[in-house]
C-alpha cells in the first residue's frame, strides 16, 4: 500500500509503517514509555527525512501517552502539580530545543549531536535497567531479598534554593529540580523525537526520590504535554510535522498500546524490564556502528540556507 | 565575394545536412498525488535525415532529463577522534535535483570528453561547480560523492541502453521519476548525435506539481504553521483518546 508523504516527499509502504507504529505502541503500553526512542531511528534508517522524522514522531507519542494519562490520573497516580512544574521546565526545554536545532543545523552538525545523544542516553539507561533488573532476577532466584532502596532525593537536589511541597509525591523540595529535569527532557523531546519517559522515571525515582505509585503517571502527564509542544513547535520552526506520515504511525501506536498494557499484565515486571533493556540497548550499539565504525553515509545535502 | 560565396554555400550545405528531429514526451505534466509511486516517462519522435527519409542508423540519440536545480551544501564525514562527524563542507550554487541520461550504446562512445561537458552528457560530465574556491581534488571528490549518493537514492541516473529505435526512424527511451522527485519545472531535451558531434536538439518541458489533499497539506504547513501544528496535535490527541476508550472495557 503506498502512500505519498506530503512533507516528507516521498512514498512509502503504509502498511510498514503502521506496523511499526504498532511495534513502538507494543513497547509504549507494555512499558509506559513513549516508544519515541524506537520510531525516530526506525524511521531514519526507512529513509524519512531525520527532521521529518523527528518533528512526527513526537506527535506519535503524544497519542500514545494520552490513554494512559487517563488510566493513572483515574487510579490517582498522576502528581498534578509536580507535573506541572515539569511541563513548565519541558516547554521551556522545547524553546531551547529549538534553537539549538537551529544552531547545528547550521553547523551541519545536527545529526552527530543527535547520535551522540543517543548513544549516551539509551547506552547508560539500558545499562542501568539492566543491570537492576538482572540483580532482581538473581535475588529472586536465590531467595535473598534485595535491600529495600530507601527513598530519598538527591543531596544536590536539597542545596537547590526555595522548596515547596509535593503532597502526592510525598516531597518537600525545591521546584527547581523537577523544573530542571523537566527542561532537560524537553530539549531531548525537540532533538531526538523521543518522549523522554524512559529518562524521566528514573531520575523521578532516584535524583527526584518520588513516590513510585504516582511516577509513571507523572511521566506521562509531563510527556503527554511536551510532545504536544514539540510538534507545536517543530510546526512552526522547523515545519517538518508530515501528518500523513503521523496518522499512520498514531494508527499503529494507538492500537499497539492497548495490547502491550494486556500483554504486560500476564508477563513478569522483571523480565520486561530486562527485554525493554536490550532494546534500548540494540538500538545505542546500532547507533554507535554508525558513529564510530562507518556511517551509513559519507556525503550528505542539505539545502543552502542564506543567512537571514 | 568568391570567398563569402563558397563560405555560404558551406554553410546552406552543412545546414541542409541537419537531421529533422521531431521529439514528444508521454506526459507533460506529471501529478504527485495521494498514492505517487513515482512514474515512467516515456521520451518519443522521429529522426529524419534531411530528405525525409530513415535516418535512426546514422544518428545517435541521448535523452536528458533534469529536474529544477537548487543550491545546496554538501558535507562530507571524516573521523574526527574514533566519531565521524561532518568535517568538510562546500557549496554548490545549482545543482539538479533530478538528473537522468539516457542512450543506445555507452556516450563515450558517441561523444568524446569535451563535448559531453559541453551538453553535460552522462553524470561524469555535470557541471557542478562549488561556489568556494577549493583545490580541484577536493573539487572532484565533492562532486562524484555527490553524484553517487544522489544515484543511490534514484535521482540521478545513466542508462546507457534505454534508447531504442525502431524502423531506423522513431526512436524512444523510458525514463524512470521516483516518488521522492522535486516539485517544478522539468526538462527533457533530446540530441541527435552524428560523428561525435550534437548535430539537432529539441526540448520539451514536464511540469511536477503536488495536487489535491497533498498539495493542501504542504501548503498548510508552510503558510499557516500555527494553525497546523493545533491540528496535528488535535489529531493525535483525538486518536490516541478514541483509542482508549475504543479498547478499555467500560
Amino acid at each position: 500500500m503506498d502512500v505519498y508523504l506530503p512533507i516528507a516527499n516521498l512514498s512509502v509502504n503504509g502498511l510498514v509503517i503502521v506496523l511499526l507504529g504498532g511495534l513502538t505502541g507494543l513497547l509504549s503500553g507494555m512499558f509506559g514509555v513513549g516508544g519515541g526512542f524506537l520510531t525516530t531511528p526506525l524511521l531514519i534508517f526507512y529513509g524519512v527525512p531525520p527532521t521529518v522524522a523527528a518533528a512526527s514522531a513526537a506527535s506519535q507519542v503524544t497519542g500514545a501517552s494520552i490513554s494512559g494519562v487517563f488510566a493513572h490520573s483515574r487510579r490517582g497516580g498522576v502528581d498534578y502539580q509536580m507535573g506541572g512544574v515539569l511541563v513548565a521546565g519541558g516547554i521551556l526545554g522545547t524553546g531551547i530545543g529549538a534553537l539549538l536545532f537551529r544552531l547545528l543545523s547550521s553547523l551541519g552538525q545536527i545529526d552527530t549531536v543527535i547520535d551522540i545523544l543517543y548513544v549516551v542516553l539509551l547506552g547508560s539507561i539500558g545499562t542501568i535497567m539492566a543491570r537492576e533488573s538482572i540483580q532482581t532476577m538473581r535475588a529472586a532466584r536465590s531467595g535473598a531479598a534485595l535491600p529495600a532502596r530507601k527513598r530519598r532525593h538527591h543531596p544536590l537536589v536539597a542545596h537547590l534554593p526555595l522548596r515547596w511541597r509535593f503532597y502526592r509525591s510525598g516531597l518537600y523540595i525545591s521546584p527547581l529540580a523537577p523544573l530542571l529535569l523537566g527542561l532537560v527532557t524537553g530539549i531531548a523531546t525537540m532533538l531526538m523525537g523521543i518522549g523522554g519517559g524512559f529518562m524521566m522515571v528514573p531520575a523521578m525515582l532516584y535524583i527526584l526520590g518520588m513516590s513510585a505509585s504516582v511516577v509513571v503517571g507523572t511521566s506521562l502527564f509531563q510527556i503527554l504535554f511536551v510532545t504536544m509542544a514539540t510538534t507545536m513547535m517543530h510546526a512552526l520552526t522547523t515545519k517538518a510535522v508530515d501528518m500523513v506520515l503521523a496518522v499512520l504511525l498514531l494508527i499503529g501506536s494507538v492500537s499497539g498500546a492497548q495490547i502491550g498494557a494486556q500483554l504486560a499484565q500476564k508477563a513478569s515486571p522483571v523480565r520486561l524490564r530486562l527485554l525493554l533493556a536490550v532494546i534500548v540497548l540494540l538500538v545505542a550499539a546500532r547507533m554507535a556502528m554508525g558513529l564510530t565504525y562507518r556511517p551509513d553515509e559519507i556525503f550528505t545535502v542539505s539545502p543552502l540556507c542564506r543567512p537571514v | 565575394m568568391k570567398r563569402l560565396l563558397a563560405l555560404s554555400a558551406l554553410l546552406l550545405l552543412t545546414g541542409a545536412r541537419d537531421p529533422i528531429l521531431v521529439p514528444d514526451v508521454s506526459q507533460h505534466e506529471i501529478q504527485v498525488r495521494q498514492g505517487f509511486n513515482g512514474t515512467s516517462l516515456l521520451l518519443f519522435g522521429a529522426i529524419l535525415s534531411p530528405e525525409g527519409t530513415r535516418a535512426g542508423q546514422d544518428y545517435d540519440i541521448v535523452v536528458v532529463v533534469e529536474g529544477p536545480t537548487r543550491p545546496i551544501v554538501l558535507r562530507q564525514k571524516k573521523r574526527v577522534a574514533g566519531v565521524w562527524i561532518n568535517a568538510d563542507r562546500t557549496t554548490y550554487r545549482s545543482v539538479p535535483s533530478f538528473y537522468a541520461v539516457a542512450s543506445a550504446r555507452p556516450i563515450k562512445d558517441i561523444v568524446d570528453d569535451r563535448t559531453a561537458a559541453i551538453y553535460e552528457l552522462g553524470l561524469g560530465a555535470l557541471q557542478l561547480s562549488p561556489s568556494d574556491s577549493i583545490d580541484p581534488a577536493a573539487q572532484m571528490r565533492f562532486s562524484s560523492g555527490l553524484v553517487d549518493l544522489m544515484t543511490r537514492n534514484g535521482l540521478y541516473s545513466q542508462d546507457e541502453h534505454a534508447v531504442s529505435v525502431t524502423g531506423q526512424v522513431l526512436y524512444q527511451a523510458r525514463i524512470f521519476l521516483p516518488s521522492q522527485v522535486e516539485t517544478g519545472s522539468y526538462t527533457a531535451e533530446t540530441f541527435a548525435i552524428s560523428h561525435g558531434r550534437v548535430v539537432a536538439s529539441a526540448i520539451s518541458r514536464v511540469e511536477v506539481r503536488k495536487l489535491g489533499l497533498d498539495l493542501a497539506i504542504a501548503d498548510f504547513a508552510q503558510h499557516s504553521a500555527f494553525l497546523y501544528g493545533l491540528l496535528a496535535v488535535t489529531i493525535s490527541v483525538a486518536m490516541g483518546w478514541i483509542a482508549g476508550r475504543f479498547f478499555t472495557p467500560a
